[in-house]
């Protein structure tokens, strides 16, 4: 397989900033590839050394094998649909899908029936005529993902392309993006801070934390094997276990994470390092989340919804299959 | 539960408070009552005086006796314009007026530019110093500084000299219309003054207009593989005109209506505001200075409905 975007120890320092710390990735061609990680992590950096906004202050950056340090922008085949879309708002929707096409002097009849073919690829065919000032949020975005894809680049780049849109819309376009990478094979690089978004759209996930890479890995290796706390924390809310609750409860210490669905819950005493409270019960419509505090160590754990959930200041056993717990090394 | 408390607050009480629940409950008079000093302001003493100039210019003169005749009206002051000598003061200071708020555009956009894009915080104060400092001194001090500076004894001929130019400067002012005497006596000095006096008012709506271009634009232009030249053509420029048009608004009618900088430097050839002042000073001809006054007016009133078919003010 082509490595679509390679990167090798590529540092970006704005001043005393460490904004992107020696960060190793190699993204395959067609791929969809999600970077995650809170504000501040630098994968949004990372995304502008990709595109040509940023260049790094030292590292290999290659697309397509092809060495893009100091390559301007205007000269990589790579597009991006900016976070608040960017639409030039002097232009109308045509205009402004065409606009790459009409820098590189394509004759205006090829360059109109071109920019409405991707209008009608992301359903907004007809909306041609309009002001970006006149379109809804999930319209402007559309016309944000034509205006990058009429070009037909080896890469798109989407940086939060999602987040300034409800959640029923947000989660019909993330079927509809995942379905055109499909279409067109085109790699996909995507910047979020929404674990759910990148666990349900990318084939492989890279978690950023403070410059640097936490863990490389499809959506269900980071999901069940996190290699750091912060990446269980931060990836599908698990329980972080601490070395001396972990030796307690199964002899061996050692940091551990331990997903909410993996524990059971039965009313009543039992064993005293497992017994404790529930202190917080919210419903989640299928399922029942509650926080038991078992002396101190709270734990999450996640029940199908029903008249089995203990209530709130109920005492309680909890209990999990020591597989289930997947151990840690000492890296925060 | 204490006696006195209730549910409205005892201290929003008294007369003025009784006056701001009235313009609460009608949010219209509070609008009229701030409306009217400025239309009074605007509609019998700003209007109304160009009015009584505009009918000036329609009364017949005498003309053995110089006497205006206000029984008789007339557009025979009007037809007056159109001979070569008038004509020839209006051609000039549109001409005039035209590269001023072009040269002032020229410059004007790199500052703005620079000030929208890269300056920040400290520096933008310093910024705003920079380009308002020189209205703070008197227009007419200014004029003269630059008499000295532009006069054949003055600094820049000096400067030319020592950098061994003189040759130029001279082939320059031996050329036809823009040369002359010295920098001073020509339309050159005219020209620079006017770009000089003028700058601030095109720097400052450029920059408020650039300010507003969001930077990621500049971004996507480049993206979508816009080379810095096609990113400003495309994008920053259309986006900066409404600023710009702004700015050569005042320009181009300060440069159409101003008298006193042709006067000081500039070769001896008249601009219409010195018409104007001529015909209703020493010349008496009221009405004929009341015309020429006309034309600035019909000329900006053109000049902006070109600007706005032009679609200059789509993006505002």
């Amino acid at each position: 397989m082509t490595t679509a975007v390679s990167l090798k120890a590529i540092t970006r320092r704005f001043g005393e900033v460490l904004a992107l710390d020696a960060i190793d990735l190699d993204i395959a061609e067609g791929e969809f590839f999600a970077m995650l990680g809170p504000s501040g992590s630098g994968k949004t950096t990372c995304l502008r050394v990709i595109a040509g906004f940023e260049q790094p202050s030292s590292g290999e950056l290659s697309i397509f094998g092809q060495r893009a340090e100091g390559v301007p922008p205007y000269k990589r085949n790579v597009n991006t649909v900016f976070q608040d879309y960017a639409l030039f708002p002097h232009l109308n929707v045509i205009d402004n899908v065409a606009y790459s096409l009409m820098l590189r002097k394509v004759p205006v009849a090829e360059r109109y029936s071109q920019a409405e073919a991707v209008l009608d690829m992301v359903k907004l065919a007809g909306y041609g005529m309009r002001r970006p000032g006149q379109l809804s949020g999930g319209q402007r975005q559309r016309v944000a993902l034509a205006r990058a894809l009429v070009n037909q680049p080896k890469v798109l780049l989407l940086d939060e392309p999602l987040g300034a849109l409800d959640l029923k819309l947000r989660e019909q376009m993330q079927e509809e993006l995942k379905s055109l990478q499909k279409r067109l094979g085109i790699t996909f690089i995507f910047v979020t801070h929404d674990q759910g978004e990148a666990m349900s759209m990318a084939d492989r996930i890279a978690v950023f934390n403070l410059g640097k890479i936490m863990q490389v890995g499809t959506p269900e290796e980071i999901y069940l094997k996190p290699a750091s706390r912060f990446v269980a924390d931060f990836v599908g809310s698990s329980n972080v276990l601490p070395p001396d609750f972990v030796a307690r409860t199964t002899g061996k210490a050692s940091w551990a994470s331990l997903r909410p669905e993996a524990i059971t819950v039965t009313a009543g005493a039992g064993q005293p390092d497992l017994t404790g409270t529930v202190v917080a019960r919210n419903y989640l419509g299928a399922t029942t989340r509650i926080t038991v505090d078992l002396g101190g160590q709270r734990l999450h754990a996640v029940l199908p919804s029903g008249a089995g959930v203990p209530l709130e200041g109920s005492v309680v056993t909890v209990d999990f299959d020591p597989s289930a717990l997947h151990r840690m090394d000492d890296t925060p | 539960m204490s006696a006195a408390s209730s549910a409205f607050l005892e201290h929003r009480r008294g007369p003025l408070t009784g006056l701001s629940d009235l313009f609460w409950r009608r949010p219209k008079l509070l609008v009229f009552l701030l409306l009217v000093p400025p239309l009074l302001w605007l509609g019998v003493i700003y209007v109304g005086s160009l009015v009584a100039l505009l009918m000036q210019s329609f009364y017949a003169i005498d003309e053995f006796s110089g006497m205006v005749d206000y029984d008789v009206l007339t557009l025979k002051t009007y037809g007056e314009l159109f001979r070569p000598a008038n004509l020839d003061i209006i051609i000039r200071t549109v001409l005039m007026a035209m590269a001023v708020t072009l040269a002032s555009a020229v410059i004007a956009f790199p500052i703005a530019y620079m000030a929208a894009r890269y300056v920040r915080g400290r520096w933008k104060a310093m910024f705003y110093l920079a380009v308002m400092l020189p209205l703070w001194s008197s227009y007419l001090v200014k004029i003269y500084a630059w008499k000295l500076i532009l006069a054949k004894e003055g600094i820049l001929n000096w400067i030319f000299a020592q950098l061994h130019l003189t040759g130029a400067l001279e082939a320059y002012l031996g050329l036809p219309v823009v040369g002359g005497g010295s920098l001073s006596i020509s339309y050159t000095g005219t020209f620079l003054v006017f770009v000089y006096v003028w700058m601030p008012y095109m720097i400052l709506p450029t920059q408020a207009a650039l300010e507003r271009v969001p930077v990621n634009l500049t971004d996507a232009s480049s993206d979508l593989g816009g080379t810095p030249w096609q990113t400003f053509r495309h994008v920053i420029f259309p986006l900066a005109l409404p600023g710009i048009i702004a700015g050569s608004i005042f320009t181009f009618s300060l440069t159409l209506g101003d008298y006193i900088i042709p006067q000081i430097v500039g070769s001896s050839r008249l601009f219409i505001g010195q018409a104007v002042y001529a015909h209703q000073g020493t010349a008496g001809n009221i009405p004929l200075a009341a015309a020429f006054s006309v034309v600035p007016i019909v000329i900006m009133g053109l000049y902006l409905w070109m600007a706005q078919r032009k679609g200059a003010f789509d993006a505002l």
